[in-house]
């Protein structure tokens, strides 16, 4: 049973490593490096990374909150908020990108209300932190509350009689127990923000972030053209990848030692 | 410390009525059975819950709305709940930290508390590599550091096993004389009441049902509840002194009897009624106790009756009906009773 078991995850496995290796390898070092020195490359893939991470700030300072009140409070409505940080897993995430436009575009009152501190959504920069922001924040939110669920309430009660303000009971007994959790919603939220196309496309096609870029060239030039930008991607987010689960991964076991 | 009128109201455990007067420096125990809302009330007082009625005063001040990190409170879980992700010296300082105090100062009281405590070889360990008893300790030095008006323990023995919880038992009475803190103490087991506590408050879904000395509560419980809770047994206070072959000698007013422990000094003794045999003659059996005494009252339950013998003190012991009639026992009448050594618990 186990051998049959073997082959069949196998197939799995090699269903997603075969095409990946496939376009790492199938540019050379020089092209590679060749499309890292047009300009145009490096700054949707800058464009991708920053606003990915502006998101997940965004995403940290108001989702960490709400999956405390989320894990540690009961209060009616409670799975309709559960819910609404769900859905955006499972909307097509073009619909997405329809959905942001019927709230931020240009003629919107949001829009409009933006607009006046100079903020413009569609074809712009915040446009894509946005579209980032909606389709990644669960990944953060529901990290965080497993996280904070695994706090044992009474750790803050017994922080509160040491002379702990709720605050600082929160700073110095939930945050830093949950944060394991936290940071790997994090990574994976960014991870997901990187990647994201289809909100993106509708609400700022232009500046061009990396996937937009790919499929652009794709479209326009073909494969050759936009294989060694699309290797490029993904070579770059393998490695922040790794590095940032190493550093993640080393920071708890010195936690628990 | 003062409770008074105290109502609470959470989901699954309640208080009624609740008063509670505790004197400075007491050791007062709260005794009951499981769910019957100990926790509750401990967690009331140190200002965890929110009250729907009655009022809280710790040295004279009204602290029924002051936050929980403003009564001067120290509190400890049955199951420790320490601070994983810091070390063992980093939860005893927590307190002390949040005090602003000084690298010295807090470096100084760590270290007094933890050699008051035993514990001061621990300092640089994680709590999770820490035995039940050793965790408990750290709890007791993280809570006692700060110097708390008020002491609050929550079960605190009841996670440990038989052996580990006796000593920690002796250190808990140790600790409240060297340090003298006001303590309350929350268990269901009545042994630990008795050996630790000034006075006793017996609790019943979330009402006090009696308060009083460890000897009036045994000797006369106000209620059906509490007689049974604490269940019709004798106890004794006495002096643990050395003795022949092995045994040692539980020393009461008067009569001297033979127990089994590694105690000595003072300590409490316990026979269940049913160890103990009684006889209208001296025995030749091998009990290593047996006593003269005059029976003084005898309590028919039923199928069984309670016989008291005063020798005294007074022992209690259990026969059926038919052994009483047969013997024909009567109040007034002198008899015998002998019970083995091993059969008195000593704590």
């Amino acid at each position: 049973m186990r051998t049959a078991f073997v082959i069949l995850g196998s197939l799995l496995i090699l269903f997603v490593a075969w095409p990946l290796l496939r376009t790492v390898t199938a540019s050379g070092p020089a092209i590679l490096w060749q499309t890292l020195l047009d300009e145009e490359v490096r700054d949707s893939i800058l464009l991708t990374f920053y606003s990915s991470f502006t998101a997940m700030v965004i995403a940290f300072i108001c989702g960490v909150p709400l999956a405390y009140l989320l894990a540690h409070v009961d209060f009616p409505g409670k799975w309709l908020i559960e819910g609404i940080i769900d859905v955006p897993i499972v909307v097509p995430h073009s619909a997405a990108g329809i959905a942001l436009l019927m709230v931020l575009g240009r003629r919107t009152l949001l829009g409009q209300v933006f607009g006046l501190f100079g903020l413009r959504f569609v074809s712009a920069a915040p446009g894509i932190v946005a579209a980032m922001l909606f389709v990644s924040l669960s990944f953060l939110v529901n990290a965080a509350r497993e996280g904070f669920e695994a706090v044992d309430p009474r750790l803050e009660r017994v922080a509160r009689t040491l002379g702990a303000s709720p605050w600082r009971a929160f700073w110095r007994v939930s945050f830093p127990l949950a944060w394991r959790s936290i940071l790997s919603g994090m990574i994976l939220m960014w991870a997901r923000g990187l990647s994201e196309f289809g909100a993106i496309v509708i609400l700022a096609y232009h500046p061009m972030v990396a996937p937009v870029l790919i499929y652009e060239r794709f479209e326009s030039f073909g494969l050759r053209y936009s294989r060694p930008v699309a290797t490029l991607m993904i070579l770059i987010c393998l490695a922040t990848f790794v590095a940032l689960r190493l550093t993640a991964g080393r920071k708890t076991m010195s936690n628990e030692q | 410390m003062q409770v008074r009128d105290l109502w609470v109201d959470l989901e699954e455990f309640y208080l009624r009525q609740v008063n509670l007067d505790v004197a400075a420096g007491e050791y007062f125990v709260i005794l009951g059975p499981t769910g019957a809302g100990k926790t509750v009330l401990l967690e009331t007082i140190a200002g965890l819950h929110q009250l729907c009625k009655g009022y809280i005063i710790i040295d004279g001040v009204d602290v029924t709305n002051v936050p929980p990190e403003r009564r001067g409170i120290g509190f400890v879980y049955q199951d420790y709940v320490l601070f994983p992700h810091l070390s063992v010296a980093g939860n005893i300082a927590f307190g002390l930290k949040l005090r602003r105090l000084d690298r010295e100062t807090v470096e100084e009281r760590v270290a007094g508390i933890s050699q008051l405590l035993g514990i001061d070889h621990l300092l640089h360990r994680r709590p999770g590599t820490l035995s039940g008893g050793e965790q408990q300790r750290v709890a007791l030095a993280r809570a006692l550091v700060v110097e708390p008006r008020l002491l609050l323990l929550d079960e605190p023995l009841s996670a440990l096993d038989p052996a580990t919880r006796e000593g920690l038992q002796r250190e808990l009475a140790r600790v409240h004389r060297e340090l003298g803190t006001t303590t309350i103490h929350v268990t269901h087991d009545f042994e630990e009441a008795v050996a630790l506590g000034d006075r006793i408050a017996v609790v019943n879904e979330g009402r006090v049902v009696q308060v009083g000395s460890s000897e009036e509560i045994f000797r006369k419980p106000g209620s059906e509840f509490v007689a049974r809770f604490v269940g019709v047994r004798n106890i004794f206070r006495g002096e643990v002194l050395p003795g022949e072959n092995g045994y040692k000698v539980l020393h009461l007013d008067g009569v001297g009897i033979a127990v089994v422990t590694d105690l000595v000094g003072q300590a409490h003794g316990s026979i269940r009624p049913e160890e103990i045999v009684i006889s209208k003659g001296p025995f030749r059996s091998s009990a290593r106790n047996s006593f003269c005494g005059r029976i003084v009252n005898i309590a028919d339950r039923g199928t069984v009756v309670y016989v008291t013998v005063r020798v005294p003190p007074d022992f209690t012991c259990v026969i059926t009906r038919r052994s009483l009639e047969e013997m024909e026992l009567r109040e007034g009448l002198e008899v015998y009773i002998a019970f083995k050594a091993s059969a008195v618990h000593v704590f």
